[in-house]
């Protein structure tokens, strides 16, 4: 049997607004496999998500839904999950939107460890304000606002979340499909902030501008560039030049935020008796 | 059973006032002259299973509010100066997704960081025009600790009652001052929760018009699932950018409280009956211009006051209607005339309005409004 | 023993015409036509299902 996505997917919003060969659109279907995957009861899960291309996504989903402003999703998702636990909490959005306007957010709910999934597409591109250089892009890019190419030092996203303290990083690409369903169980089952960086690819504003010439050109790049985790112990610095790894980078247990909270409770009605 | 009797500060009766109201979630961020509203709920809330969290900055504050009460909680935010620039944002995301909350902004110095411990009024423009667009505007005055408890817990029913952010702002003065405060027990406070959906979860629409101007509002993760957006939307909460539906939901999301006004307004007269001259205050500067009025009294100028506590939504019909049978007003604020300008609106050049105005960081002092009564009347 | 083939429906107001199905099938089942994706040639699937993975639209829907 075909896998059934409508069962979570609103009746009547499809055809989604994303432009041809984007890839948030294979990024969603990869979370929806994983949410059937868990088995989440609808109501029960909270998709949040910031502005940009890639928060539109909560819009199409079936379940508890919050497209915020730009940059706040993981502040949003944090008040959701401290006032209800209970609920599984999953952001999505791209790259901007998470790390530069959202950034201060974004470290910081690395930092407090809550137990939620911040799901970031990186397409290393503002799309929907028409291809602005993000923190994600590239050194010497053209954007629309790099017209003599990129002087910024772009961010490693999944570093950047490492060392802000997230306990689970796992980085995929829209052109590896069949891995992003398995990155997302893995990172929503983990207990404690989990961030899956998703390469993906903007034809519209990135590719045009950067002499891409289709969309298979880019998922291309992205096939050649991910090597995964342990491929990469065996090939040496030479190898692994240009190339970028991919699977779960980062795990770690370490005490949850909601879980902390709930013992301050007690310690609190202690002191209250 | 004698009721419980304190002496307390203002910005700690601000917190036990949201707590009377069922307040379970607190988010903030440390700032002067606010920040002990913040440090009573890091205490207090955990005691009653509430959630408090500090959060990295005032933006992220006051976006962990809005997503606590989308789960059904009540949510307090507590701000001053910069920190209420920053929160706008989110409260302009709170007024067109209609999410009930409440932010207690403790009034200082302005702009910018200004005079941090300094009391003054100038935000009171800033509850109304602060964020982008049209959107209602709800703002509560208080001028006593008594008076900055019980208006929290009307903050809070305000909020609930008309699903939409709600901003109670004493100025530093009230904030920090120590005064007696009766707390009334249990019960005796009226306490407004929100309408939750009377329809099935296939039936519910979050911003159905046909309950009226304040449609039920599910929460997260109950039997009702729902899209919230900052875009402009539609009954079922999906973006539109269609003219008629984008015009007539702007236009509801700011009637339902300006059609409530009635409902919304509140303020004292005192000694209104034969003035002649009427000064119009609010907050700690109410307090001297009541102290400078008996002193008029005394000196046979026939002086009243009309207190605001609500400051918006306005009492313009009330100011209207004075105009008509007094001499003059007069308008002492901590500001450089932000409640004058508004007063003159009300007035409609029926009176004069005379303003006294202080921005050095000191409270009015009643001999200035005296002074200027016997300048005017 | 005939070999039992799957279904491969494409919905065609879904597909942006994206060619990520047809350039990346390994065994050439897709093709476009005009805007759309078509199948030309079921008898060499093999049910991957990359097609439907990969269709960022989803526009795809293969049953094995």
């Amino acid at each position: 049997m075909a896998f059934d996505y409508d069962k979570y997917i609103r009746p009547g919003k499809l055809p989604h607004i994303w432009c041809p060969g984007c890839g948030h659109g294979i990024v969603m279907k990869g979370l929806i496999r994983a949410i059937d995957a868990l088995g989440f009861e609808k109501n029960n899960t909270a998709i949040v998500s910031g502005i940009g291309c890639a928060s539109r996504l909560p819009g199409y989903m079936d379940c508890c839904t919050l497209h915020t402003a730009h940059g706040r999703a993981a502040a949003f998702a944090t008040g959701v999950k401290m006032a209800k636990p209970e609920m599984n909490v999953i952001c999505v959005g791209g790259d901007g939107d998470g790390t530069a306007i959202g950034g201060n957010h974004f470290i910081h709910a690395c930092r407090r460890n809550i137990n939620i999934t911040y799901i970031i597409m990186n397409n290393k591109i503002y799309g929907m304000t028409g291809g602005q250089f993000s923190p994600a892009t590239p050194t010497g890019a053209k954007a629309s606002t790099t017209p003599y190419g990129n002087p910024d030092p772009p961010f490693d996203i999944a570093k950047l979340a490492i060392g802000a303290g997230a306990t689970f990083v796992a980085r995929g690409t829209a052109y590896h499909a069949t891995q992003i369903d398995k990155l997302i169980v893995e990172a929503i089952q983990h207990k404690g902030f989990s961030v899956v960086e998703i390469l993906d690819d903007c034809p519209t504003t990135y590719g045009r501008r950067n002499k891409y010439k289709s969309v298979i050109e880019m998922m291309n790049e992205l096939k050649d560039i991910a090597v995964p985790v342990k491929a990469a112990e065996k090939m040496t610095p030479e190898q692994l030049k240009g190339k970028v790894l991919t699977g779960v980078l980062y795990k770690e247990e370490k005490p949850e935020y909601t879980a902390e909270y709930a013992k301050v409770i007690e310690r609190a009605k202690g002191a209250a008796k | 059973m004698a009721k419980k009797v304190a002496f307390m500060q203002g910005n700690e009766a601000a917190a036990h006032g949201a707590l009377y109201a069922g307040c379970k979630f607190f988010a903030g961020y440390p700032i002067t002259p606010s920040t002990e509203v913040a440090e009573v709920m890091s205490a207090e809330l955990p005691k009653v299973g509430g959630k408090f969290i500090q959060m990295e900055d005032e933006i992220g504050a006051m976006s962990a509010v809005i997503g606590a009460a989308l789960t059904g909680a009540k949510a307090l935010t507590s701000t001053s100066g910069p920190g209420l620039s920053l929160k706008q944002e989110i409260i302009g995301y709170g007024c067109i997704t209609e999410v009930p909350c409440v932010i207690v902004n403790v009034m200082r110095g302005g702009p910018s960081t200004g005079m941090p411990t300094g009391p003054s009024q100038s935000d009171v423009m800033c509850a109304k025009w602060g964020t982008h667009g049209d959107h209602p505007a709800i703002c509560l005055v208080p001028a006593s600790v008594q008076e900055l408890f019980e208006e929290t817990i009307r903050a809070f029913n305000l909020a609930e009652k008309y699903r939409t952010p709600v901003m109670i702002m004493p100025d530093e003065i009230v904030g920090h001052m120590r005064e007696r405060i009766v707390f009334p027990e249990p019960g005796e406070i009226e306490v407004i929760n929100r309408t939750t959906p009377s329809v099935s979860p296939e039936q519910y629409k979050p911003y159905d018009t046909k309950f009226g101007d304040v449609p039920p509002l599910a929460a997260f993760g109950s039997d009702y699932r729902f899209h919230v957006t900052g875009l402009n939307k539609m009954e079922d909460g999906f973006p539109t950018t269609k003219a008629s539906i984008v015009q007539a939901e702007e236009e509801r999301q700011v009637r339902k409280v300006e059609a409530n006004a009635d409902d919304i307004i509140k303020y004292e007269e005192y000694m209104l009956d034969d003035a002649e001259v009427v000064v119009v205050a609010f907050g700690s500067t109410s307090r001297s211009a009541r102290f400078a009025v008996n002193e008029a009294r005394k000196q046979g100028i026939k002086a009243g006051l009309f207190r605001l506590i609500t400051f918006w939504p306005f009492p313009e019909k009330q100011i209207l209607a004075l105009s008509k049978k007094v001499k003059a007003f007069i308008t002492p604020e901590m500001n450089l005339g932000m409640c004058t300008e508004v007063v003159k609106g009300c007035v409609a050049g029926n009176a004069p309005v005379h303003g006294i105005f202080r921005v050095d960081g000191e409270p009015i002092n009643p001999d200035q409004i005296v002074d200027k009564m016997k300048e005017v009347k | 023993m005939e070999k039992k083939l799957p279904t491969i429906e494409i919905i065609e107001k879904y597909c942006k015409g994206c060619h990520i199905c047809v350039e990346f099938c390994p065994t050439k089942v897709l093709e476009m036509q005009g805007f759309v994706a078509a199948v030309k040639n079921l008898d060499a699937c093999i049910k991957c299902m990359q097609c439907e993975l990969r269709c960022p639209d989803f526009a795809i829907k293969v049953t094995a």
